[in-house]
This record gives C-alpha cells, sequence and structure tokens, in this order.
C-alpha cells in the first residue's frame, strides 16, 4: 500500500514536469517517465523489499533529474509552473506558514468574490519564558486547485475593496499587513466600483497606509498585483513572475496572431525572456527585494522545509521594517546591523521578538520611508538629456519658490488671515456703530423722498432678466486659437450616429475648424489633435514646457522596439508621450500633465512616469493645482516590462502626496483612456471628467470577451456609462472645457486656495 | 370574416418581402465585385447586432466614401450595376433584396391580421388586473374573454398606478405582447385579441405554420 503512494506520488510528479515542459521534448523527462513504467511493470514480480529499494532508486533518479531540470528553466517554464494546479496556493500559506488564523469573508465559493482571501493569523513568537502571539492581516489571491469559482485568483473590483477595507482595518489595529499575490492580473469588469477605479483606490490608500506591509509575489499579473502589491518590503518567490502583461498577451501583441487567433509558442517564449519577469530579473532592476528560494521545479504543498523558511523570512522582513522606524536613528541602525549578523549566524527568529505596533512617529516614517523607496525606483529606465545648464537654472528655480512659497502660504498666508480677521471684526462694528449714528439721518431723507442711491440700468437688468447663454464666454465665440489640420481638406465627413440621429454629413472644414470637432446635430465628438487644447484651453503664450529633454527609451531592449520609439520621434516631435507644463488659465495658474495619445498610443513607461511625477512635485512646491489632460492612452508600455507597470504605484504616490499636502488635482479624460494609468494615477482623483464621446476603461471589449466570456455591449466605455457608474464626476464639452476647467478651479479651489 | 387559410396560401405564394435599398444621399455609387442576382447577403448581427450587414454598395460624396450595408438578411434579386461609378441622387435604387419570410415571421403577419391588438397608450410598465392575472397564470391568457370597456390593465409609471380598459372588440386574449416589470412604449401591443369563432382557426393554421413552413437557410 505505501509503495502504491509512493508510485503515485512520482506518477504526479512525472505529470507536473511533463507540464512544465509541455511544448519541449526534453531528455530528462522521456527517461523518467520510461523508467516509472518500467518499474510499474517490475512491481509485481518483486517482493515488498524489492519494491522499496526500487522506489528509492527511483525517488533518487527524480531528485537528480529535478535537479538537472531546474537548472535549465526558461522565464516561460517558470510562468507554467506559477500556473500549475499542483503549485502550492495561499490555503497551503496560511495552513503552514502561520500559526493560526481565520478567515474573513469568506468560506469557499460564499464569498463576495472567492479569488480575493481575507484572513487574521497570528504567528507564536517565544522569547524566553514568555510565548506572544503577534497578529497580522493577511490579504491575497486564492487561485484554488481546480476551482473554477476563483477565476484562477483574478480579483473582480469588490474582492479588491475588500482587500483595501481589511488593509484599514489593519490600519486601525496596528497590526502589520502580509499580501500574497497569485493573481494573472484583475477580472476586467466595469461594474461598480469598477476594476480600474478600485485598482487606483487600492493603490492611493495602500500608498499611505500606517503599518508595516510586506508583499510576496508568486504569479504577479499587472494591474492585479498591484492592488496589493504596494509594500514596504516586497519579496518574491524563486519561481514566481512579475510582469506588466502575460507572455502571451505581450506575443499577440508583438506578432501576428494566425488563423487560429494563437500566436507560435517560440514567439511567447521569447517575450516571456525579453521582458524580463522573472525574480532574477525583477530583482536586479531594484522592483522586489528579495527572493524567497523554492525547491527545484517550485515548491508544492507537501514542501514544508519551503513553508519553514517562509514563515523566517516573513518574520525578518516584518521585523527589520519595524526596527527601521522605531526609536532613534542611531539605534535603529544598530539594531539593524546587529540583527544582520544575527541572522547570517543563523538566528531563529521565533525566539526574538520584536514588536510589530508602530507609535504615531514611526508610523510617519514608515510612510516617508515607502514614499522615498518608490520615488527612487526605475529611474534608470528613463533618459534624461537635460543640460547640466538647465537641470541648475531649474534647481535654483525651484528652491526660489519653496522659500517663496514657504514664506507667502506658511508665513504670510497665516499672518494675513489673522489680520484679516481682526480687520473684519473692527470693520464689522465700526459698519453697525456707523449705521446706527447716521439712522435719524436717513430717516429724514426718506421723509423727503429722496433715494439713497439708485441701481444702475444694467444692475437692474442682471437682477430682473433671465440669463442668457453667453457663447462668447463659455466657447470663446468659437474663435478658436488652433484649427486642426483636420480643416485643411476639402472633403465630406460622416458622423458615426446619422443612422440613429440623421446627422447631416459635415463639410471637414466647418467641422474641424468653427464647430471644434464637434457633430452640430448629436453632439458626437471627433478626436482632435493634443495642439488644439493647447492652444484654445490655456492662456495664450502661458504654456511653457518643463522636463521635455526625459525621453522614452528601450529599457528591456527589446527587439526592433528602439527604432519604433525613434519613429514616433520623428512622427510627433516629441520625445515622449507625456508632456509636462506651467500654464494659465484666466490668469490662474497651474501645473499639467498631459498624455498625448499620438506617441505610441499614449503609454506610459518609466519616462513618461517621471515626467508625471516631476510635474505632481512641482505643483507641490509651487502650490499650483495639477491638471492631468489625457488626451489618449492605451495603457502601460508592455515594452518596458516591470519599468513601465512600476509607474503605477510611483506615480499614485506622487499623486497622494501633493493631494495629502492640500493640492486640487483634476483628470480629464478624452478620446480613449485604458488600463493602467486609470487603474493608478488618473483613477485616484477625487474629480474625474470626461470630454464627450470618449472611453474611459480597464481593458478594451476583445479583452474582457476573452476573459470573462460575456459579450460586451456596444458603448459599454463610454463616459455616460462610467458616469452612470460613477467612475468619473462629470461630462464636459469640448469647446466648454476651458470654461469648465477655470470654474472647476474656482469652484473646487478658489482662486488662492489651492493649498488647504 | 376573415379567410386566415387564404390569407396562408397567399403568404405560401409569396414567402418573401421585397426591400429596395436606395441611396442615402447623392455621390459617386460602387458595387462591390462578387454582388449579383442570387447572392445571399446578411443582415446585422451580433449579439447587439453590433456587426453591419453585408455591403451591398458604397456611395462617395465629397471624397466621404460612406458603406451602404444590408438591412436584413436575404437574396439579392437585382443589382443596379448600370449606376457603377456614376452619379446618383439620393433615393436612387441600388440593390433590390428578397427576404424570405421565417416561421416566426409568418406566424406574426397572420396573427396581426386575425387578432385585434390594443395598443400601450403611453410608455410605462403594464399589469393585468389582479383577478385577471390569477386566471391568465393558472389557466393561460386564451382562458379570459375580453370586452370593451373592461378592466383589464394597470399602468404603473413613475411608482403610480392607473387603472386602463381595453377598448375594441369582444374576444378571446389571445397573446400576451408585454412582460412583467418591462417598460412598454407607446404604439406597442399589449394584447392581441381574437373573435370566438376563429379560435380554432387560427391555432390550426399556426400550428400548420409551425410544422409545414421551410425556412431557407
Amino acid at each position: 500500500m505505501e509503495t502504491e503512494k509512493q508510485l503515485q506520488r512520482l506518477n504526479e510528479r512525472l505529470a507536473y514536469m511533463r507540464d512544465i515542459f509541455a511544448d519541449k521534448d526534453n531528455e530528462q523527462v522521456r527517461q523518467l517517465g520510461a523508467e516509472t513504467a518500467g518499474y510499474a511493470l517490475r512491481a509485481p514480480d518483486l517482493d515488498a523489499r524489492g519494491r522499496r529499494d526500487a522506489l528509492l532508486t527511483l525517488e533518487e533518479r527524480f531528485v537528480s533529474a529535478e535537479g538537472i531540470l531546474e537548472a535549465a528553466l526558461t522565464p516561460m517554464d517558470k510562468v507554467r509552473i506559477v500556473r500549475h494546479p499542483q503549485r502550492f496556493c495561499l490555503r497551503d500559506i496560511l495552513e503552514n506558514v502561520y500559526d493560526g488564523y481565520t478567515e474573513i469573508g469568506s468560506m469557499d465559493e460564499h464569498s463576495i468574490d472567492p479569488a480575493m482571501v481575507i484572513a487574521r493569523g497570528y504567528i507564536t513568537r517565544r522569547h524566553g519564558k514568555r510565548v506572544t502571539n503577534q497578529s497580522v492581516m493577511i490579504v491575497g489571491h486564492e487561485k484554488g486547485r481546480g476551482e473554477e469559482f476563483r477565476n484562477g485568483g483574478s480579483a473582480k473590483p469588490w474582492g479588491n475593496a475588500k482587500a483595501l477595507h481589511y488593509m484599514k482595518v489593519a490600519e486601525t489595529e496596528n497590526i502589520p499587513v502580509h499580501a500574497f499575490v497569485f493573481t494573472p492580473g484583475s477580472y476586467p469588469i466595469e461594474d461598480t466600483p469598477g476594476a480600474a477605479q478600485q485598482i487606483a483606490a487600492n493603490i492611493y490608500g495602500m500608498a499611505s497606509l500606517r503599518v508595516p506591509v510586506i508583499a510576496v509575489i508568486s504569479e504577479g499579473g499587472s494591474g492585479g498585483a498591484e492592488a496589493v502589491a504596494l509594500a514596504d518590503r516586497r519579496l518574491m518567490f524563486s519561481h514566481g513572475y512579475y510582469s506588466v502583461i502575460s507572455p502571451e498577451g505581450a506575443a499577440a501583441i508583438e506578432g501576428k496572431p494566425g488563423p487560429d487567433g494563437r500566436v507560435s509558442h517560440a514567439l511567447v517564449e521569447q517575450c516571456a525572456l525579453r521582458m524580463k519577469i522573472t525574480a532574477e530579473d525583477n530583482l536586479r532592476m531594484g522592483y522586489v527585494d528579495q527572493i524567497i528560494m523554492e525547491p527545484d521545479l517550485g515548491a508544492r504543498p507537501y514542501h514544508y522545509d519551503f513553508f519553514r523558511s517562509l514563515r523566517q523570512e516573513l518574520l525578518r522582513v516584518t521585523d527589520e521594517v519595524s526596527i527601521s522606524v522605531r526609536g532613534l536613528p542611531l539605534f535603529r541602525a544598530l539594531r539593524l546591523r546587529s540583527r544582520h549578523k544575527r541572522a547570517a549566524q543563523g538566528l531563529d527568529f521565533e525566539t526574538s521578538y520584536v514588536r510589530w505596533n508602530l507609535p504615531p512617529s514611526a508610523q510617519v516614517r514608515l510612510v516617508n520611508r515607502r514614499h522615498r523607496k518608490f520615488r527612487g525606483l526605475s529611474l534608470q529606465a528613463a533618459r534624461d538629456l537635460t543640460p547640466l545648464s538647465r537641470r541648475i537654472a531649474d534647481i535654483r528655480r525651484e528652491a526660489g519658490w519653496i522659500v517663496y512659497s514657504r514664506f507667502r502660504h506658511d508665513m504670510l498666508q497665516k499672518r494675513r488671515r489673522d489680520v484679516s480677521e481682526y480687520v473684519e471684526e473692527v470693520k464689522s462694528e465700526w459698519t453697525l456703530f456707523f449705521e446706527r449714528a447716521l439712522a435719524p439721518l436717513h430717516k429724514l431723507a426718506a421723509l423727503f423722498g429722496r433715494a439713497s442711491g439708485r441701481l444702475s440700468v444694467e444692475t437692474v437688468r442682471e437682477l430682473t432678466e433671465l440669463s442668457e447663454w453667453n457663447d462668447n464666454q463659455e466657447q470663446r465665440g468659437r474663435r478658436w486659437a488652433y484649427i486642426s489640420a483636420g480643416a485643411g481638406e476639402d472633403r465630406a465627413v460622416s458622423c458615426p450616429n446619422s443612422g440613429i440621429h440623421g446627422c447631416l454629413d459635415q463639410w471637414a472644414p466647418d467641422l474641424y475648424g468653427e464647430f471644434a470637432g464637434v457633430c452640430p446635430n448629436c453632439g458626437h465628438h471627433f478626436p482632435m489633435e493634443y495642439q488644439w487644447y493647447l492652444h484654445n484651453v490655456f492662456d495664450e503664450g502661458s504654456v511653457v514646457e518643463f522636463a521635455e529633454d526625459v525621453e522614452a527609451c528601450n529599457p528591456l531592449d527589446m527587439e526592433g522596439f528602439s527604432a519604433k520609439i525613434a519613429a514616433s520621434r520623428q512622427k510627433t516631435g516629441r520625445k515622449s508621450a507625456c508632456m509636462v507644463f506651467e500654464a494659465r488659465i484666466k490668469d490662474v495658474r497651474l501645473i499639467t500633465a498631459m498624455l498625448t495619445g499620438d506617441f505610441r498610443g499614449g503609454t506610459v513607461g518609466a519616462a513618461e512616469g517621471e515626467k508625471f511625477i516631476r510635474a505632481a512635485e512641482r505643483a507641490a512646491r509651487m502650490r499650483f493645482p495639477f491638471f492631468a489632460y489625457v488626451h489618449g492612452t492605451a495603457g502601460i508600455r508592455i515594452q518596458e516590462g516591470t519599468n513601465g507597470l512600476i509607474q503605477m504605484p510611483r506615480c499614485t504616490m506622487a499623486v497622494r502626496r501633493y493631494i495629502d499636502a492640500g493640492g486640487l488635482y483634476i483628470v480629464c479624460y478624452d478620446t480613449k483612456s485604458y488600463a493602467g494609468p486609470v487603474a493608478s494615477f488618473l483613477g485616484c482623483s477625487p474629480y474625474q471628467f470626461g470630454i464627450r464621446s470618449a472611453d474611459v476603461g480597464f481593458a478594451g471589449p476583445a479583452v474582457i470577451t476573452e476573459t470573462t466570456g460575456l459579450p460586451v455591449p456596444p458603448h459599454y466605455h463610454n463616459v455616460y456609462k462610467a458616469l452612470a457608474r460613477g467612475h468619473i464626476q462629470g461630462i464636459w464639452d469640448r469647446r466648454e472645457l476651458r470654461f469648465n476647467l477655470s470654474r472647476a478651479l474656482l469652484t473646487m479651489g478658489g482662486r488662492n486656495l489651492y493649498y488647504r | 370574416m376573415l379567410d386566415i387559410s387564404a390569407l396562408l396560401e397567399e403568404i405560401k405564394a409569396s414567402p418573401y418581402e421585397e426591400t429596395v435599398v436606395r441611396a442615402p444621399h447623392s455621390g459617386s455609387a460602387a458595387f462591390p465585385e462578387n454582388l449579383a442576382s442570387g447572392t445571399q447577403v446578411n443582415g446585422p448581427s451580433g449579439d447587439f447586432r453590433e456587426r453591419p450587414g453585408t455591403l451591398l454598395a458604397c456611395i462617395e460624396r465629397e471624397r466621404n466614401l460612406r458603406a451602404v450595408t444590408c438591412p436584413e438578411r436575404g437574396e439579392i434579386v437585382a443589382v443596379h450595376r448600370e449606376l457603377h461609378g456614376s452619379f446618383v441622387e439620393a433615393g436612387t435604387e441600388l440593390v433590390r433584396l428578397r427576404h424570405f419570410l421565417s416561421r416566426a415571421e409568418v406566424e406574426e403577419r397572420i396573427l396581426k391580421k386575425a387578432l385585434h391588438l390594443f395598443l400601450a397608450p403611453e410608455r410605462a410598465r403594464y399589469y393585468f388586473t389582479p383577478a385577471q392575472d390569477i386566471k391568465i397564470k393558472t389557466a393561460g391568457p386564451k382562458s379570459v374573454s375580453v370586452r370593451d370597456g373592461e378592466e383589464l390593465f394597470i399602468m404603473s409609471r413613475m411608482k403610480r398606478e392607473t387603472p386602463l380598459r381595453y377598448s375594441g372588440p369582444e374576444g378571446v386574449l389571445y397573446a400576451v405582447y408585454f412582460s412583467h416589470a418591462a417598460d412598454v412604449d407607446t404604439g406597442h401591443p399589449l394584447i392581441g385579441v381574437c373573435p370566438p369563432g376563429l379560435v380554432g382557426q387560427v391555432e390550426d393554421v399556426v400550428a400548420r405554420v409551425r410544422t409545414e413552413w421551410k425556412e431557407t437557410s
């Protein structure tokens, strides 16, 4: 019986190997198969001892073969490992790493989202004679084993919302969060709260979570991973992957799918290799802090030594994060150093106790450290060719602004407010006294029938007549400062809604000229160049660009991508898809970051992220409102791999710093805005608006249908739907953008109230 | 009295509808090369009818090319190829196609002629009065006879319920065209009422259509 079980386990290991090296003719796997089959044939003729010996030999053979195969693993093999049903899952970690846990809000399929599991766990530590249970909030994706209802760990928006909720509970309870990432990506549906908006909310919330957060990545797929992986320390399993897109998805974009809609295995392998998705790659690039080693060919639920080492690592890292922000700086450094030394000597972290709850001052330090850590990431992935002289000039100018802002807003403004409050009080007292003193005179004047003052005709008209639509005010009297290139063509253009609303064809010079690309019948907005907005929204001549020499490059040396970037540069005359500038609207100064759809579809890579962050930081320094105009974005630039993906938390954290400091952040979407940027630094804004006819969402219709199997109705991502779902806060007409934005700046911030 | 069998024979003699596709506006017309008499064409498809039908013609006006697609499934009867490349006025016939009636369409046509349709007076939600509703649920609609002036419906609009009386000839409630808690547009039929003597005949013909009518692929 025992030998049969042993044989069954070996057969499972063999099946696992076959799955991992599925499309490869591997000699080792073939030999093992033959040897296992040979044993099965011989077994009936052997006595019990003979069977045991043969199995022992066979097992040794398996161990040796696994060692050989481990050395030959490709990135795509690792992808197959993390997706394999025999791989350990969150439940195994809960069972084997923590001493006890209570699952919160789920019991198998009875959950708001079975792909997201939350648990309150504890780890028991013994120090001397004392035993302490240290609580921790565990958040993570559960892939399950063959449990279809878990969607392979693809969390739905409400699953992510649950995760954020319990992370905030952890913050209230002052206990650390352990986040485990086992997701191929988020479940792409727009139903409220919406995949993109919820991921954005998660990243925004986690950016300033005042408790230690440790993330451990097994399968880190894009936005789904970012929704729980913004952490003080990011660990990664040695056989895991962390990527902006699945290798299959990247291959589908890079190469042309065949008639069956699939791309070749070779291209998928190549994409997995080029995108640098493995733990080693991510450690080298700095996106994870440490690798947790797994047994050969990846850990499975019976690798108990692996779980022991995972427990030790989690204890060590959580301790380190706590120590690194507690107490006096000198003692912190000494304590950390001594701990490192003792860890190298084999310290058992179970017997060493460190408090995980943090005092308020340490919480502030923790959040600041987290922000600094992410601010420093991916700097190597963008090229900054700003000349030294301009850099020095910029530094001097910004230093001047810091001094000026401190003086004006922190010192002068406060004093002025105090003085003005005092003056107002005195004035009101004086007015009261004066009115009383003059009351007899007023009475006399009334007796003689003399009116104390007559209203002008204009004021009477304003007070008594209904207001009328002011074309000059709201639409610049249709005298546009920039006319689209489309207006130069002598042709007619059909409105896509002509079948429904009976719109007549428009002559292009009219449509793209006077009508500003808006159908005069149904109001459909035809796409316009970003230059139109530059010239027609902001005050004339007020746009001053900065950081224009930060340029997009090819950090992963993807084949052929440098040429594509060069072609985009030549076509658009820009160095990246993001343009950041200072400008004025009706004399209100603001900082704007504009994602232009012309440059690589407005995708966000390291350069765009860096520019966006600099813009947010400049807005904070200068105490200006910050406006993000999205002319169009297709998402994160997949050719930059994790260098692009990391911009989601980086930029969101910059926005969080800005908003926390009291800034006003407004986002406006135009044409098409999808994926990562919407699911992070754009979607986190409390004031998001859409230009009519724009589309806003997480994934395109084809991806939604492919992932969920559900048909996507037409106009599913339209701004009206986004407004109805609560994703955006309003819809603006393109022609009235200047007016609306100006009004928003005044109503939401007030002329001098951008900083609270 | 309406002769339903004769009506069916009439439909059988000419089991299709002819649709004329005309130029939506003036311009230079062009036809796809493979379009000829006898070509099978499709109307809009997809779950939301989001995919347009077969391309029938293109009309170019002021360098604006506009596709004219097939509005329904059928077979091309005539293509006015003589207009290819020439200027056409709005409303000029471009293509004539024949749409063969499906079983459901024949049935609908017969019922439209045979039944008296009572139309929704306003866009609202409609319910049967409780007494009639119970009858319909237990014994089916054909168990209910209606007469002119009878209070038959409750019209619910913005949470305000108003009784609605049936007006029309007396008869048996043969078909119900609205569903519970769904908005019905103004002018959409609510019920079809069959004269008492015709019920058996209508049922026979419908059964014949269901068994005998051959649908073209």
